[in-house]
């Protein structure tokens, strides 16, 4: 009985200590990103964050075209994911037949499996010429406007987040189909036994299901703004701030990919470095509301979408 | 179908080379310019051909890559078409040194449909369309240079390197040269800010933006344009004439500088004076410490950089690259046996 | 039926249209993006492209062999690393779930599971590169493993907390100590659906570029020395696919078909084996 109580406390010690490396790497990211930047932030501070100018030559560096780039790709990708995603959580999870459901939660998550470097390779041979060619097509008094102004390169923000938003819709859709999974039958038998239409029905269930859903978005978000190969291949690697979607622009993953092994001086590098900062922390901040979202929509329908995590959580490639 | 022994060729392929992955090979890594990459890449492959156990692996990431890398130590060897700045030899642990390799040229490429003549081009066009002063192809400036060619009204766009080059630096020093404006507002250096335009990654990433967006205009080295069958332009020289750049003409922007080679060897082509001379010409350096850590390593690379600067010298010219001076190569002869290797 | 009702009807069926739509709209890029991997890349996938070495720049011909050796050589350094890890993690979150300890771990894993790639990349050169100034296929292995350990971790916590507990409580009523009844027991029910989560996880990693482009570099020749830069299937399709040169585009088009091939079999792999052991756990 003793040897068995000191040979459980040794388990638990010895997995404790070697499953603590698992903090120890997360802490010693936190601690490589900052120290390496530390030159840049003792540098610029605050200005950082809100300088435009990325000037190599003169050293004057900063980081708002790349964040400008990041948030406004990410966010058209939203835009354009989020209703397509939905649409197909809900097809697979009430509208679809029973045969149907497995081949295409197969085909969503292959969308997901697609290594970053095909998209990219796809997004500069096929998606790119077709962009240009419908941005020349646009009738000229479109072409007046701010988003829409500039020559049609193909070459891009629009381009960026279309490939952006196919890539985030199998995560958001994913965590939707699953916390719609755990509206309670009774919420829906309810509304249908009260003359609701499909519609009406799915709205109310979606309405339950806010919180998760949300969370889930927020979590396609959070791809979308680490994503690299793919975006850098496409949107034009140009640090500029425009509202046009035919702007080559710049993103902060894009630019640390590009610049990093040739950062020539130790000033260069730790601004690169302090980009990846603003990003590690941009990202924790995304993914951590979007796991609270989920972890308390579980909570109040007794359900945990727990299945969703393995494919679903996000690589940003 | 793949027959059975073809396929047996093939394992017994991918088995030996596995072995020979594991056999004692000197294996050393450089890293720098995509500007002379295609010679570079033909020379390391004829010198394994010929030293089987050598193998020199060079990654084309950009000149600024090649001067973080060797700083950093991380490879043996730099490679670089702009020569390090007082404040980056600074920083290095030890001792570079600069040998130039071969000579090569910068030239302007572009994509506009319905134009296949060589287009003229000069410095102060090209600075002010850089610039972003000069957005249109049909712009007066450029149908000056062009008389009696029909071009039309496409928007230019501008392509550039995303990444530090040496390239860039060329181009930026020619530029600077013949635009007080450019020098002011955008300056010299591997990595600069441009006013306007597409970044591609290494020469290789603008030749495939010119190449695949019409309307475009960008700079390249120029076995670039030749492999690509991408349409490239004559510049402006100091005398007038307009240039295309050729082994002969690239020959002659280095006769000064070759008569007058500063020890160090770091030297600026661009803009020479002179008949028959391409404005856009330049040197390109191989990186090495003076005192390397790894003798054995040093022994190789020299007995390579030998061969380079004599026997590699002939597959100059069919890759569009013009062999170095013999001047020039005399003066690094003896400079090499500065480079310690034991 | 009142206009009211019909106006409902109406709105239900397009609702109903729209999330087909939905469907459709997702589903034709997939089908645009294999149609084109496979056209353009079938042609290139000939015996030369798994056996040769790429030739020097410009010269057409050449293979991706030391690429593709190059990745599955850094796919297997970072199981090596990750597995254990990964592996120990999810025991302890599983085994002593309600822990402040277990708590910290989920987070810690579901943290590192967001973290860019890039950012990790940048990490890992600080940590792998920098220190022993040198480029090598450890440091690239290094940089996949971390990224694979949140999700070996969470996989196998899952599939442990999926073991019916009569076996675990079985196991320590006949009187094994918690290492025993876990590793002899628990764990080998629940090796198949960790196994299947580790090659999943195996076939994502094996399709990331940015974490490698400054830790295993890259390698024109053919290496199998782990201190050494190495050549991977992705940093080469990148390389290829932003070059100039038609030939290097067709070869980038045959990795990527390489690619997704790997991703296509691991997944169906993966569904094939969660069908079996569902049906398993059903009887059971």
């Amino acid at each position: 009985m003793g040897k068995g109580r000191s040979g459980d406390f040794g388990f638990r010690l010895s997995t404790g200590a070697f499953a603590s490396l698992l903090l120890l790497i997360v802490g010693a990211i936190a601690f490589v990103l900052i120290e390496d930047a530390w030159l840049s932030i003792q540098k610029f501070g605050l200005s950082f964050w809100r300088t435009q100018v990325w000037d190599p030559v003169s050293g004057d560096f900063g980081a708002l075209p790349f964040i400008w780039g990041t948030l406004y790709s990410s966010v058209l990708a939203l835009m354009i994911a989020t209703p397509i995603a939905i649409g197909i959580a809900v097809f697979i999870s009430e509208l679809s037949p029973a045969w149907l459901r497995q081949p295409l939660v197969f085909l969503t998550e292959l969308l997901a499996a697609i290594p970053s470097i095909v998209y990219g390779l796809w997004g500069i041979f096929v998606l790119v010429p077709a962009v240009r060619w419908a941005e020349s097509g646009l009738p000229s008094i479109i072409r007046q406007l701010p988003f829409f102004s500039g020559p049609p390169l193909g070459l891009g923000m629009l381009s960026a987040a279309l490939v952006l938003a196919i890539m985030v819709i199998p995560f958001t859709s994913s965590i939707a189909r699953e916390v719609l999974k755990s509206v309670p039958a009774a919420q829906r038998e309810g509304a249908y036994a009260l003359g609701a239409t499909r519609f009406e029905a799915i709205r109310a269930a979606l309405f339950y299901a806010r919180t998760g859903i949300i969370g889930g978005v927020m979590l396609g978000f959070g791809r979308a703004l680490g994503e690299t190969m793919a975006v850098t291949m496409v949107i034009g690697n140009n640090p500029r701030i425009s509202l046009s979607l035919f702007a080559p622009q710049y993103t902060m993953a894009a630019v640390i990919a590009n610049e990093f092994t040739e950062a020539a001086d130790e000033l260069y590098l730790s601004a690169l470095v302090e980009i990846g900062l603003v990003l590690f922390i941009i990202t924790l901040f995304v993914n951590s509301l979007s796991r609270l979202l989920i972890w308390s929509m579980a909570r109040t329908s007794g359900a945990a979408p727990s299945d969703a995590q393995p494919e679903a959580e996000p690589v940003a490639a | 179908m793949v027959s059975f022994s073809s396929k047996l060729a093939a394992a017994t392929t991918v088995a030996a080379l596995f072995v020979a992955g594991l056999a004692a090979q000197t294996q050393i890594n450089g890293a720098g310019a995509t500007f002379p990459y295609p010679i570079y890449s033909k020379w390391f492959a004829e010198y394994n051909k010929l030293h089987s156990n050598v193998q020199i692996n060079y990654q084309s990431i950009g000149s600024g890559g090649g001067i973080r890398q060797i700083t950093n130590q991380t490879v043996f060897f730099g490679a670089t078409d702009g020569p390090m700045t007082p404040d980056q030899m600074q920083s290095a642990p030890g001792k570079i040194l600069h040998f130039p390799t071969v000579l090569g040229a910068v030239v302007p490429i572009y994509n506009l449909p319905g134009v296949t003549a060589d287009l003229h081009f000069s410095g102060q066009v090209l600075a002010d369309i850089f610039l972003g002063k000069i957005t249109k192809w049909n712009d007066a400036a450029i149908g000056k240079l062009n008389p009696g060619v029909n071009i039309p009204g496409t928007d230019i766009t501008v392509a550039h390197r995303a990444d530090g080059s040496g390239t860039t630096y060329i181009w930026v020093d020619f530029l600077s040269k013949t635009s007080a404006e450019f020098k002011a507002k955008v300056g010299v250096n591997t990595s600069v800010n441009w006013p306007t335009g597409v970044g591609g990654r290494g020469n290789e990433g603008v030749a495939g933006l010119v190449k695949q967006t019409p309307g475009s205009l960008g700079y390249v080295e120029l076995i670039y344009a030749l492999q690509n069958k991408i349409n490239s332009g004559t510049v402006q020289n100091m005398a007038g004439e307009n240039a295309k750049a050729t082994v002969e003409s690239v020959t002659a922007a280095a006769a000064e500088a070759a008569k007058q080679m500063p020890p160090d060897f770091r030297v600026s082509i661009t803009n020479a004076p002179g008949k028959g001379v391409y404005p856009v010409s330049s040197f390109t350096w191989l990186l090495l410490y003076e005192n390397p850590k790894d003798k054995a390593q040093s022994k190789v690379m020299v007995e390579f950089l030998k061969w380079a600067l004599t026997d590699g010298q002939k597959y100059c010219a069919e890759l569009g690259y013009a062999p170095l001076p013999e001047e020039v190569v005399k003066l690094e002869m003896a400079a090499i046996a500065k480079v310690k290797i034991s | 039926m009142t206009t009211s009702a019909a106006r409902r009807k109406l709105l239900s069926s397009l609702f109903v249209a729209f999330c087909g739509s939905a469907v459709l709209i997702a589903l034709l890029p997939l089908a645009l993006i294999l149609f084109f991997v496979i056209s353009q890349g079938i042609f290139a996938l000939n015996l030369e492209f798994f056996t040769r070495m790429p030739q020097p720049v410009g010269e057409p011909g050449g293979g991706m062999a030391n690429a593709i050796v190059g990745t599955l050589i850094l796919v297997g350094l970072a199981a090596l690393m990750s597995v254990p890890i990964g592996v120990v993690s999810g025991i302890y979150m599983s085994e002593y779930s309600g822990t402040r300890m277990a708590s910290a771990l989920r987070f810690a894993a579901d943290t590192l599971n967001g973290v860019p790639s890039i950012v990790i990349g940048v990490f890992a050169y600080g940590v792998a590169v920098l220190p022993f100034k040198q480029f090598s296929a450890l440091a690239g292995g290094f940089a996949l493993g971390v990224m694979m350990i949140p999700i070996v971790a969470r996989t196998t916590e899952e599939l442990l907390l999926l073991v019916p507990g009569s076996l675990r409580e079985g196991a320590l009523a006949l009187g094994a100590t918690r290492a025993r009844a876990v590793f002899s027991v628990v764990l080998p029910a629940a090796l198949p659906g960790i196994v299947t989560g580790v090659v999943l996880a195996l076939a994502r990693i094996a399709g990331e570029t940015a974490p490698l482009l400054f830790t295993a570099f890259n390698n024109r020749f053919f290496t199998t020395r782990l201190t050494q830069p190495i050549s991977s299937l992705t940093v080469q399709v990148f390389t290829y696919a932003i070059s100039p040169y038609e030939d290097w585009h067709r070869q980038a088009w045959a990795g990527a078909l390489v690619l997704v091939l790997i991703v296509l079999l691991c997944s169906l792999a993966a569904r094939f084996a969660t069908r079996r052991l569902e049906r398993m756990h059903a009887r059971a």
